[in-house]
């Protein structure tokens, strides 16, 4: 074999074979059902807010903010494929299963993250794409790069980038950050964490084997049920309360009530039923209902601006 | 990952039907994405511009 032969011979057995990765592999990157919950999320506040864009420039916004989220997933995906590996529920994800490379998991986010910034910047103002850069810049560098391997506080801190949609939008809408949004923001925020180690206790030995810091392994179940059990408290005020900024009307007023007296009840019923099947089914039933309990709860302010049921209160003056 | 097909001098490297498959559907899709790109900054374009454009000094 001659020199020549035989560098061309080791340059191929060092490159990567050519890309298997289809559409919707790149897709899955996005993390679809995440971004399905920003666009709700986001909508409301593009729909809430006073004054506000052009219907056709808000939606191009609203197309910004839901990509820059499917971008800090594709990053979060780049990042954790090592940890994605050995857990079940996300080894069948693109990176681990070897059907996109890092490579291009990492450029396509960046891509994706930069573009979208960019395009935000320039379609509404340049504090709603500063605020998503922050976002993103929060969700993979301090949650996904630093928080979740470290402490087992990672999705409390790390729960505001996916609460922060609704305060993108806002300063998409109106160029500045409201007190509903805030609101917003803080339902979000609060309500992270007992969703979240809802599905840690039926997934704790997926964590384990990843190495992850979850409540569940460094505190046990039964301290994770009881701090399931106070953030449901904390989360059952701020989940009326947009009813009380100008943002939500009666109707707002009385699905919060129901839905968040129902969220209480399953929390209470997951920090009492502690043992076998009972206690998955209770854990599994309050990471299901708080999907609902959220979802319903930006539906129905978007359905009381969309049909004209008015606001119980006016907007709190005199609020940044 | 993989595996790089053996060369041959004459036709480079041979995808399979799947690997060619797979990158006609990238392709594609980049180009319904560059395309959808363009529309969005024309809209923005003219959007943004409203009604400034029949306002200003003649």
């Amino acid at each position: 074999m001659s020199m020549i032969e035989e560098n061309r011979a080791q340059a191929s057995a060092a490159l990567p074979g050519p890309s298997l990765a289809g559409v919707e592999d790149f897709l899955a990157l996005l993390k679809p059902r995440v971004m399905s919950l920003v666009v709700i999320t986001a909508l409301t506040s593009f729909v809430a807010a006073p004054a506000g864009l052009h219907p056709v420039l808000a939606a191009v916004a609203l197309l910004c903010i839901a990509v820059g989220a499917g971008a800090s997933g594709a990053l979060n995906m780049w990042w954790d494929a090592d940890i994605d590996a050995v857990m079940s529920r996300t080894a069948n994800r693109p990176v681990p299963a070897g059907r996109v490379t890092p490579g291009e998991a990492l450029a396509f986010g960046m891509t994706l993250s930069v573009g979208s910034v960019l395009m935000l910047g320039l379609t509404a103002n340049w504090l709603a794409a500063g605020l998503l850069a922050f976002t993103i810049f929060f969700y993979v560098v301090v949650y996904t790069m630093w928080l979740k391997r470290w402490t087992p506080q990672n999705i409390v801190i790390g729960g505001l980038a996916g609460a922060m949609p609704p305060m993108v939008a806002w300063a998409a809408a109106t160029g500045t950050v409201g007190l509903e949004s805030a609101v917003l923001v803080a339902l979000i925020f609060m309500w992270t964490p007992p969703h979240f180690w809802a599905l840690c206790l039926i997934k704790s030995d997926d964590y384990a084997r990843a190495g992850v810091p979850m409540l569940t392994i460094t505190a046990g179940p039964d301290e994770t049920r009881r701090q399931i059990l106070l953030y449901s408290i904390a989360l059952a005020p701020l989940g009326v309360a947009p009813a009380f900024v100008g943002l939500g009307g009666p109707l707002y007023l009385a699905v919060a009530i129901v839905v968040g007296l129902e969220f209480l009840r399953r929390a209470v019923k997951v920090y009492r039923v502690r043992e076998g099947d009972a206690a998955r089914k209770a854990a599994g039933g309050l990471f299901g209902f708080s999907l609902i309990h959220l979802f319903a709860l930006f539906f129905v302010l978007i359905a009381e601006k969309l049909v004209g049921i008015a606001p119980l209160t006016g907007p709190v003056p005199g609020w940044m | 990952m993989a595996m790089v097909e053996p060369h041959d001098e004459d036709k480079g490297l041979v995808l399979t039907e799947e690997q060619l498959r797979r990158r006609k559907a990238r392709n594609v899709a980049i180009a319904v994405a560059l395309f959808v790109l363009v529309v969005l900054f024309y809209l923005v374009t003219v959007f943004k511009m409203g009604g400034n454009v029949a306002n200003r000094p003649l």
